[in-house]
């Protein structure tokens, strides 16, 4: 049983009588998914997703570990290319887009954080920021070096510029990462899975930093998870991925409410880490 | 019928042959990269720093014991024909025509090779190349073509010292066991060699340096299975460089020979 309703862009909030939590503009979808589907080695993991995300909304997308959720979400920066159906991403069709060149204004205006923070070893944390404005920009060393100082002031981790990722601790890593994915500003901010491995406190700490850069920077972002107390802080809808299906859209509140099976085991069952 | 021995060696040379196949098309996909604007400049001269630089000890040292136990060994051959005087014109056209530029090779192999497939090896488990790709840099190119041309520029240098350093290990053993002045081993070094010996030597070790390099950042960029993997490409990128050095060791210097007699 599907409680997908047939047209997405009837699915958002506003169509259900609820306001979202933050400054969607719900009119044109940033962000649009039609009939998606993808298949490895012949297993289907995504089949039929139809989605939209609206500029300035937080959607979070929940679903067991393997169940296609990372999937979904590296398909918009071209990680990952859908077998069948289309996505837009800012009006663009990225099932055109063949080459790096044609890639670039997608991947500069989205920030993405990894499960595993995947920041350079080889560099420090200051660098690891610095390196997406060294690489796309033309400003000069002082101007990096002030901006780097903001980005890791957003996160909170000033004092650890000089630091290698090696040196830190999971929570710091994450926010290190995130640092870096806010490097050129983005539109965009992908958060994949950003508190699963980290203790109880840490994760809190890190589902306040999410929350507090919505409030601030009113980018649009996608979240990866499956962690129900991030869930509800921060989403202004959330997804319900199963089975390769997306079986659920629509606001914690509704989905608190809602009788479909797996997302009564997904809210009574304890969720293990993983994408 | 899979038992047989022409089965089992029939399969190995097309998994060879596959290997190759995959190894040129990866080599076509970074050089398709090439053309286009960032080059990494800084990056490629930081790589022939920590590949060539680095590297540079150990080829020291493995010149230098080789060009000893060489003129030791010449020593012995030439004392039947009472020609030992020319342990240095022997010891020079055996490094600078071929042992140089191969013990070059295959140490730049050992040390570069295994750091190459290493650290693309754990880049690639730990997401960081899908992190440059999200970024919006190219990781072939920041990545595999910085590497490779550091490797293809370091080594004809690394090449030259291998030949000066084992000549110098030669010449200790002529001077304190044979009794040849440091003056005439050198005369006697130097006599006979021309560029048409020097050349084809240091001009192979590009291609050297470019299998290192190319098969260092095959393995690593094509990393599977977590840490585990990461091992297996260090050390298969190891295995198939050395092997690969030795195969383009006989073809190139075979050509040589027939371009340059």
């Amino acid at each position: 049983m599907s409680y997908l309703p047939s047209s997405p862009y009837s699915s958002g909030p506003r169509s259900r009588g609820q306001e979202p939590q933050g400054a969607a503009t719900r009119e044109i979808p940033l962000i649009s998914y039609r009939g998606v589907g993808k298949s490895f080695n012949g297993k289907v993991v995504l089949e039929g997703i139809d989605l939209d995300v609206y500029q300035g909304e937080t959607l979070v997308i929940l679903g067991r570990s393997g169940s296609g959720k990372t999937v979904m979400t590296s398909m918009l920066v071209g990680l990952n290319r859908p077998d069948t159906g289309s996505i837009t991403v800012a009006g663009k069709e990225i099932m055109e887009l063949k080459t790096d060149s044609d890639w670039r204004e997608i991947r500069l205006q989205t920030g993405y954080l990894f499960q595993g923070s995947a920041l350079y070893d080889s560099m420090t944390v200051g660098e690891n920021v610095a390196f997406p404005m060294i690489q796309h920009t033309g400003w000069k060393e002082e101007e990096i070096a002030r901006r780097v100082q903001e980005k890791l002031a957003q996160v909170g981790l000033e004092e650890a510029e000089g630091q290698e990722p090696a040196a830190l601790s999971g929570g710091m890593q994450r926010r290190a990462a995130l640092a870096r994915s806010l490097a050129l500003d983005p539109q965009i901010i992908i958060y994949d899975e950003p508190t699963a491995g980290l203790d109880p406190i840490t994760g809190d700490e890190i589902t306040h930093l999410i929350r507090r850069l919505q409030e601030t920077l009113k980018v649009t972002s996608i979240i990866v998870s499956h962690d129900l107390n991030l869930t509800q802080q921060v989403a202004d809808r959330l997804g319900l991925i199963y089975q390769g299906r997306m079986v659920f859209l629509g606001t914690f509140a509704e989905f608190l409410k809602s009788p479909h099976e797996e997302a009564r085991r997904f809210l009574h069952e304890p969720q293990e880490d993983g994408a | 019928m899979q038992d047989t021995f022409f089965y089992r060696a029939g399969h190995r040379v097309m998994a060879f042959i596959d290997y190759m196949g995959e190894l040129a098309l990866f080599f076509q996909e970074a050089c398709r990269t090439l053309p286009h604007p960032p080059w990494f400049l800084r990056e490629v001269i930081a790589q022939m720093y920590h590949l060539g630089v680095k590297s540079f000890p150990l080829v020291a040292v493995a010149s230098f014991a080789v060009g000893l136990v060489l003129a030791m060994q010449g020593i012995t051959v030439l004392k039947m024909f009472g020609a030992t005087n020319y342990i240095a014109t022997s010891v020079c056209f055996t490094f600078v025509r071929g042992l140089g530029p191969l013990l070059a090779g295959i140490m730049l192999a050992s040390r570069g090779g295994s750091g190459i497939g290493a650290e693309l090896g754990s880049m690639r488990v730990t997401s960081q190349i899908d992190a440059l790709t999200v970024s919006a840099v190219n990781p072939m190119k920041y990545l595999v073509v910085t590497r490779v041309l550091a490797c293809m520029l370091i080594s004809p240098l690394l090449a030259v010292a291998a030949n000066l350093i084992g000549i110098l290990g030669g010449m200790l053993v002529g001077v304190f066991q044979v009794g040849i002045t440091p003056t005439y081993y050198y005369t006697l070094t130097i006599k006979y060699l021309t560029l048409k010996d020097v050349l084809p030597g240091i001009g192979k070790t590009v291609v050297f340096g470019m299998i290192v390099g190319i098969v260092g950042c095959f393995h690593g960029y094509n990393t599977e299975h977590g840490t585990f993997g990461v091992g297996q490409s260090t050390k298969t990128a190891v295995v198939a460089a050395i092997m690969l050095i030795l195969i383009s060791d006989v073809i190139l210097t075979k050509l040589t020979l027939l371009l340059w007699p």
